[in-house]
């Protein structure tokens, strides 16, 4: 009819969902909803639907879940009895409960959500670029990087603003170059619970350690003493014969105490005054730097400094892993803020990543920027995303594949399980490239994130104009031949496999 | 104006575009009855975003300073009020007191395990906070053809404002049709 198809032509973005076009309905009826975690941008891995999420590397967690659960499991079988019949049964109890509370403290402390930022939108990204070219005045090749000063408590702070998630970082917030998310609160990215500790899961982080340096000195103890009761019966040698979990049990204790009992002596400083291991280690409030450096954010004393840690508000995650992708969100600008992220570190090349799948995902990029795409910012994620799922193959677990692209490349090692040292602290020189890279990597990413921001800005429209309905269609059918939910699924199968060998052991 | 509003708008039960007259200015921009009609018939202009307010540490706080593309379309006092009833919302969600304390061990003390039950403090000042910009959309800021989000859909880093203009008058520029929303009022 002329009428309507005159409205349609006249209408920009709707916030209602309008009667399907015929190229729309069959892509829309075929595809069952996806969830958020789904297509979140950073470098993790999600399991049990969205419901458990952890960092990509997760090898050493499963190591520090065998030694725990192997040194407690000879304990429980070896000593216990003699102790129970020599001593008092309450040692098992105790013992028992101590464990447990490791256990559950430790897989709380790798399943949360450590306090993840999520990722400006589009339009969100825009109009902190508007106002920074603003600020700036110029729009030179190379622009200087962006800091806001805002001073808290009488100190002042300078906000980062961060190229990877389109925001200026909140005080006390890092980027993790591992998980490749800003995270509140960050302390540090802890290998041994892979995940990373941040405001939402200190706490429990605290905790784990805490609890588990008296565990490991409980075992130790009383395996000790297992060994000497009966050395007075029997004779040390055949002790030693009679029991050798004994042995085994109190080598690894005593490695483990001198660490973790360390750590947690560490941590407890931290939380008394108020610090993070990031802000400590780069000794932002030290009174060396200069005479009127204080902490703004210690509450003055140290008891309120540990209850506002421990016994504070837990905040509910940002990210909604659940939630449902909602499609019908109005947009403003084209998602082309993502892309230039995506295109810039495609050339980066990193040996992580594979060469094939650089390039296809480089075709796809300019194929998008060529093309308006009228798709709301969730569900603009799976278009930038998706190439390099369906490229991939069953080998990369990542469901943001992005992300060997995107890491930096800078000194990077893979993970920390080639590390000796036991401690997460101790290991100092993971930590300042885990932790906090940007220091050193940083300018890099700037740069070559900065080079490539102008040739998407030049294709698509301007922000401001609004595109008209046709385009819909076209951008749903492009999306729905690369998305390959199938290969996805394989790959999540995979990893919730291997966490069910783990729980069988 | 009311009739004319619905004839030009959208059945919400069939989903359907209705026809608009040509040259049939249906009402001046930004003046909706309410939300839903205004969802429905609109069509979005801008995003105005109120960024956090970070002067007294890493406390959920937005700034009350007035956005300058919003001076046309409300008063400086409704939007501070609401901002400052918010503000008050996000102090009372992170207060560290007795009652958080209390909530803190006895999640400690069951193993969290509590928390499958019960929700958390924050957790009940936010849906609180839903309500309350719910229905600040609903009464203030939808008949002048503004949207609040709410800023946990947004992780918490802004206060967004979308500002919408009325399907009809689309083709037309602000302008005139801000004019007419003046001689409207």
């Amino acid at each position: 009819m002329h009428l309507g198809e005159s409205t349609r032509e006249c209408e920009y973005s709707q916030i209602s969902t309008r009667s399907s076009t015929p190229m729309e309905t069959p892509y829309k009826k075929k595809t069952p909803k996806k969830r958020k975690w789904e297509t979140f941008p950073g470098r993790n891995r999600f399991y049990c639907d969205g419901r458990i999420m952890m960092a990509k590397q997760t090898g050493v967690f499963y190591l520090t879940l065998v030694l725990i659960l192997v040194t407690c499991g000879l304990f429980f079988t070896f000593d216990c009895w003699f102790l129970a019949e020599q001593l008092t049964p309450i040692i098992p109890v105790i013992g028992a409960v101590l464990f447990l509370f490791v256990i559950g403290t430790l897989l709380r402390t790798s399943f949360s959500d450590p306090g993840v930022l999520p990722r400006a939108t589009p339009d969100e990204a825009a109009d902190l670029e508007r106002q920074i070219d603003v600020a700036n005045g110029s729009t030179g090749y190379r622009p200087p990087p962006r800091t806001k000063e805002v001073v808290i408590n009488g100190q002042t702070v300078k906000l980062k603003y961060c190229f990877t998630c389109k925001i200026f970082r909140p005080p006390r917030a890092s980027h993790c170059s591992l998980c490749d998310n800003c995270v509140e609160r960050f302390d540090h990215h802890c290998p041994w619970v892979g995940n990373c500790v941040g405001k939402r899961n200190y706490r429990f982080f605290y905790m784990f350690i805490l609890s588990l340096s008296f565990l490991t000195v409980f075992i130790f103890a009383f395996v000790i003493t297992h060994i000497i009761l009966n050395s007075q019966r029997i004779g040390f040698l055949s002790a030693l014969k009679d029991s050798p979990a004994s042995v085994l049990e109190v080598v690894v204790c005593f490695f483990s105490v001198w660490s973790i009992v360390g750590l947690s002596g560490f941590h407890t400083y931290l939380i008394s005054s108020n610090q993070t291991t990031n802000e400590d280690i780069k000794g932002s409030w030290s009174s060396k730097r200069s005479k009127d450096n204080y902490n703004p954010y210690s509450y003055g004393n140290i008891f309120t400094n540990c209850c506002a840690a421990l016994c504070g508000p837990l905040p509910p995650s940002l990210i909604d892993r659940r939630g449902f992708i909602q499609s019908d969100a109005p947009q403003l600008a084209p998602p082309t803020n993502g892309l230039p992220m995506y295109g810039s570190t495609q050339s980066q090349q990193s040996h992580k990543c594979d060469q094939d799948q650089c390039i296809q995902s480089t075709k796809f990029v300019l194929q998008v920027a060529t093309t308006p795409l009228l798709q709301q910012q969730q569900s603009s994620e799976p278009v930038i995303l998706s190439p390099e799922n369906g490229a991939s193959l069953p080998g990369r677990a990542s469901l943001a594949l992005g992300g060997p692209c995107t890491s930096l490349p800078l000194g990077q090692p893979t993970p920390p399980a080639s590390t000796p040292s036991l401690s997460c602290h101790e290991a100092t020189d993971l930590l300042p490239i885990h932790g906090h890279p940007h220091n050193h990597s940083h300018p890099l990413q700037e740069q070559l994130a900065h080079h490539h921001f102008l040739t998407p800005e030049e294709v698509p429209s301007p922000p401001g104009m609004l595109h008209c309905g046709s385009p819909l269609g076209h951008s749903h059918t492009m999306q729905g031949s690369f998305y390959n939910p199938a290969s996805q699924d394989s790959l999540h199968e995979d990893s919730v496999r291997g966490l069910v060998k783990l729980s069988s052991v | 104006m009311l009739s004319s509003m619905k004839e030009g708008c959208h059945d919400p039960k069939t989903k359907q575009t209705q026809l608009l007259k040509p040259g049939r200015r249906t009402k001046a921009s930004g003046v909706f009855h309410n939300l839903q009609e205004m969802q429905h018939c609109a069509s979005l202009v801008t995003k105005v975003f109120i960024q956090r307010d970070y002067s007294e540490g890493t406390v959920c706080r937005f700034q009350t300073k007035f956005p300058s593309e919003l001076n046309i379309r409300i008063e400086r006092t409704l939007l501070e009020e609401t901002v400052k009833t918010l503000n008050s919302y996000y102090m009372e969600a992170e207060k560290i007191g007795g009652q958080s304390y209390m909530e803190g061990c006895l999640a400690c003390a069951t193993a969290y395990i509590v928390f499958l039950c019960m929700e958390t403090r924050y957790e009940k000042v936010l849906k609180k906070i839903s309500g309350y910009i719910q229905e600040q959309n609903e009464k203030i800021y939808a008949p002048r053809g503004l949207l609040l989000t709410d800023p946990v859909e947004r992780g918490m880093r802004v206060l967004e404002v979308s500002i919408f203009e009325d399907q009809g008058s689309a083709g037309s520029s602000p302008s005139s049709t801000l004019s007419s929303d003046s001689s409207a009022r």
